[in-house]
């Protein structure tokens, strides 16, 4: 069982505090879901957890099983077990995925990338090319929801995962992500039963969305709402039906409706 | 222009080499030689070079006699691998310090006619006259000191499925007078029409200082298309100032890739001109610089005819103290309506001490065109080693990768595989060696 733990969180970013005291905890099998306006600091917290440049913290800590990631290097993030899909996924021009894989620490596992995008539907003519270059928005998502599944980390940050994406193609990604958070119950892995593998920690997600869509699919345990860089309510899955009815206006502070670019 | 080492005596030792016309030749050029001016770092055409480090006193002409001698006593060890890595070849031409000393072709070939000019009555149709726009002092010396010309017709309709590969290598150390070798390879490719042809030229160098002058002209007729890869993997004394020209006919189509990777300072200019209506010329190249190495690129896209198209795409990398720079003009001529022309120049800076420039540039006459640039000079994209290590790859690996990446996106394109993989082996060692600090 993992946690990722967040304690009293301030980052910012180019100078200007962004994040004004998080507290988080994401277990193992959980799905939380972060919403707020725009600008309120939602990428800036995936980002500041998986240490993109830019983005400094300032004051508090984030762990998991009790590893403190903000002082490690990216890639030590990554092999603590955390994994973020970003909003805009990177074009790495001349670096196809399959050539990632060898070099991110999962062995043999990466030879079963081609078995595993077939099931997320993910076309051959994409593995080819340059990670994410001349791919649609929807495809970068698919592609991200394939690194998920290939890297098998223990906690996962979905920024927007849903968007570019159309009704099947959000059904399909959030039924990948559902399979890794389910992977401890549910028997629907028909990979993992082939590699004659033993259960498998199930994967705690945190949800960064702006839009209800994607949490039809992957249902929140928990649903926090943030705004201007704090986590103003938190409740269950009811509270993202209750902000897609009623916005996040009465949550915003006065004067502070224009949206701010995070 | 006065230097002994590139004296009328020097070009009577070459008296034997070739017939009246290339003698004649020879004493023309010799004159022109001598009333240049050696290029300054104030012309526009040598801004940002090395030119004015050079001494042409120090330097002499290899003798041909000498070259023989060179060329029976050795080779060049890396070159028999590189020949190797390139696989299979329709002929094979090697030539010595710009000797001519082995051709290997099918006897009594229908598809090509490989010989050099001393097998010539009279010089090959258009030598001169495509690398005349740049007319120098050092294409004056080709001029007069060229041993043998390369001359390679593919005639009308043929199609060769393999590739031409012609070897240059540089072997004397010192010439007799005790002076640095200068070497002056010299070749002509003609293309009939509707003829297809690939050609390898490949310059490598055995240790010493040296001046290595290379000019390729290259004469494309209607519907012919060629591709022509030229690696030059000179020693790391040697300085080389390297000239290709082309010219298409109507719907011509040719295919230029550079891989600079050798030399101390290195110069390779590539002009191709489009004078027939919808001839398309793509120019390609990678070039990379360590130690205190440059490389110097300088490009010219002339549009002559309505409806042609160029692509050109050149992507370097220094390190350590290289420099490098990417001049190139794309030329709009009166009477170029509808052409298309795009030039997109890239450079990755490895260190604090490393530096590139690009500079491209525009000249447009006519009005009913389009053309587009992009140049970047940058160190590696922390972006795009942040989104790797995000994926569990160590940063040592992921700025590897992404190196690796900026040039596989080109090598890519190349056509012919094998020359493409041997430059990608040559360019994954060398940058596995450099040390990334920026």
């Amino acid at each position: 069982m993992s946690v990722l733990s967040i304690r009293g969180l301030r980052a910012s970013v180019a100078g200007r505090e962004v994040l004004r005291g998080i507290d988080l905890e994401v277990r193992s099998g959980e799905v939380h879901a972060v919403m707020g306006p725009n600008g309120a600091g939602k990428s800036t917290l995936g980002n500041v957890l998986m240490g993109r440049p830019g983005y400094t913290a300032i004051e508090g800590s984030a762990s998991i099983d009790g590893v403190e990631l903000l002082g490690l290097s990216t890639y030590e993030r990554a092999r603590a077990g955390l994994f973020l899909a970003p909003q805009d996924p990177t074009e790495v021009p001349g670096v196809p995925l399959a050539a990632v894989l060898a070099e991110a620490g999962i062995g043999a596992r990466a030879g079963q990338m081609a078995v595993e995008a077939a099931r997320i539907g993910v076309p051959t003519a994409l593995l080819e090319r340059g990670l994410n270059v001349d791919a649609s928005g929807g495809e970068r998502k698919r592609l991200e929801t394939l690194q998920l599944a290939m890297l098998r980390p223990r906690i996962a940050v979905l920024d927007e995962l849903d968007s570019g994406l159309d009704v099947d193609a959000v059904r399909a990604v959030a039924r990948r992500v559902a399979d890794e958070i389910g992977s401890g119950a549910s028997g629907a892995r028909p990979g993992a039963a082939a590699e004659g593998e033993g259960r498998r920690e199930p994967l705690g997600v945190l949800v960064i969305t702006h839009y209800r869509r994607l949490l039809e699919h992957l249902l929140p345990d928990v649903v926090h709402v943030l705004v201007d860089g704090r986590i103003v309510e938190s409740g269950g899955a009811e509270l993202a039906e209750q902000l897609e009815r009623t916005g996040y206006g009465e949550h915003q502070p006065p004067g502070s409706e224009s949206p701010l670019s995070t | 222009m006065e230097h002994s080492g590139f004296s009328p005596s020097a070009s009577a030792e070459l008296a034997s080499e070739g017939g009246p016309w290339q003698r004649r030749r020879r004493v023309e050029a010799l004159e022109r030689f001598a009333a240049f001016e050696q290029p300054t770092t104030t012309l526009e055409d040598w801004r940002y070079s090395r030119i004015d480090e050079l001494d042409l006193g120090l330097y002499a002409p290899v003798r041909p006699g000498d070259a023989r001698t060179a060329a029976r006593h050795g080779h060049h060890e890396p070159a028999a691998l590189l020949l190797e890595q390139l696989g299979p070849a329709l002929a094979t031409v090697r030539s010595v310090d710009g000797v001519v000393v082995a051709i290997d072709q099918p006897r009594e070939s229908q598809q090509l006619r490989l010989t050099t000019s001393a097998e010539l009555g009279e010089p090959p149709p258009g030598l001169g006259e495509l690398v005349a726009h740049h007319d120098d002092v050092f294409v004056a010396l080709s001029d007069a000191f060229s041993g043998d010309i390369v001359v390679l017709d593919v005639p009308a309709g043929a199609r060769l499925e393999e590739p031409i590969v012609i070897l240059h290598e540089q072997l004397l150390t010192e010439t007799a007078d005790g002076r640095r070798p200068a070497s002056f390879p010299r070749t002509v490719v003609r293309l009939g029409e509707q003829a297809e042809a690939s050609v390898i030229e490949v310059l490598v160098s055995g240790p010493g200082r040296r001046l290595v002058v290379p000019v390729t002209e290259i004469d494309l007729a209607a519907g012919a298309r060629l591709s022509i890869h030229t690696l030059q993997e000179l020693g790391r004394d040697c300085w080389h100032l390297g000239y290709q020209a082309s010219r298409l006919a109507k719907d011509a189509h040719f295919t230029s890739f550079v891989a600079a990777l050798g030399g101390d300072y290195a110069r390779q200019l590539t002009r191709s001109s489009l004078e027939g209506a919808g001839s398309e010329g793509r120019l390609l190249a990678v070039y990379l610089g360590d130690g205190e190495q440059m490389q110097d690129l300088r490009t010219f896209q002339e549009h002559v005819a309505p409806h042609t198209r160029s692509q050109l795409v050149f992507k370097g990398a220094v390190g350590d103290k290289a420099r490098s720079v990417y001049t190139g003009l794309i030329g709009m001529r009166h009477g170029a309506r509808r052409a298309d022309a795009s030039q997109t120049n890239r450079n990755l800076v490895l260190s604090e001490g490393a530096h590139a420039d690009s500079v491209p540039n525009l000249d447009i006459e006519e009005n009913d065109v389009r053309c587009s640039h992009a140049s970047a000079v940058g160190p590696i994209d922390p972006e795009l080693v942040f989104y790797l290590e995000s994926r569990g790859v160590p940063p040592a690996a992921a700025r590897r990768l992404v190196l690796l990446g900026f040039f596989e996106d080109l090598l890519g394109e190349v056509p012919s595989r094998a020359s493409a993989e041997h430059v990608r082996r040559a360019v994954t060692e060398r940058l596995l060696a450099m040390e990334v600090t920026a």
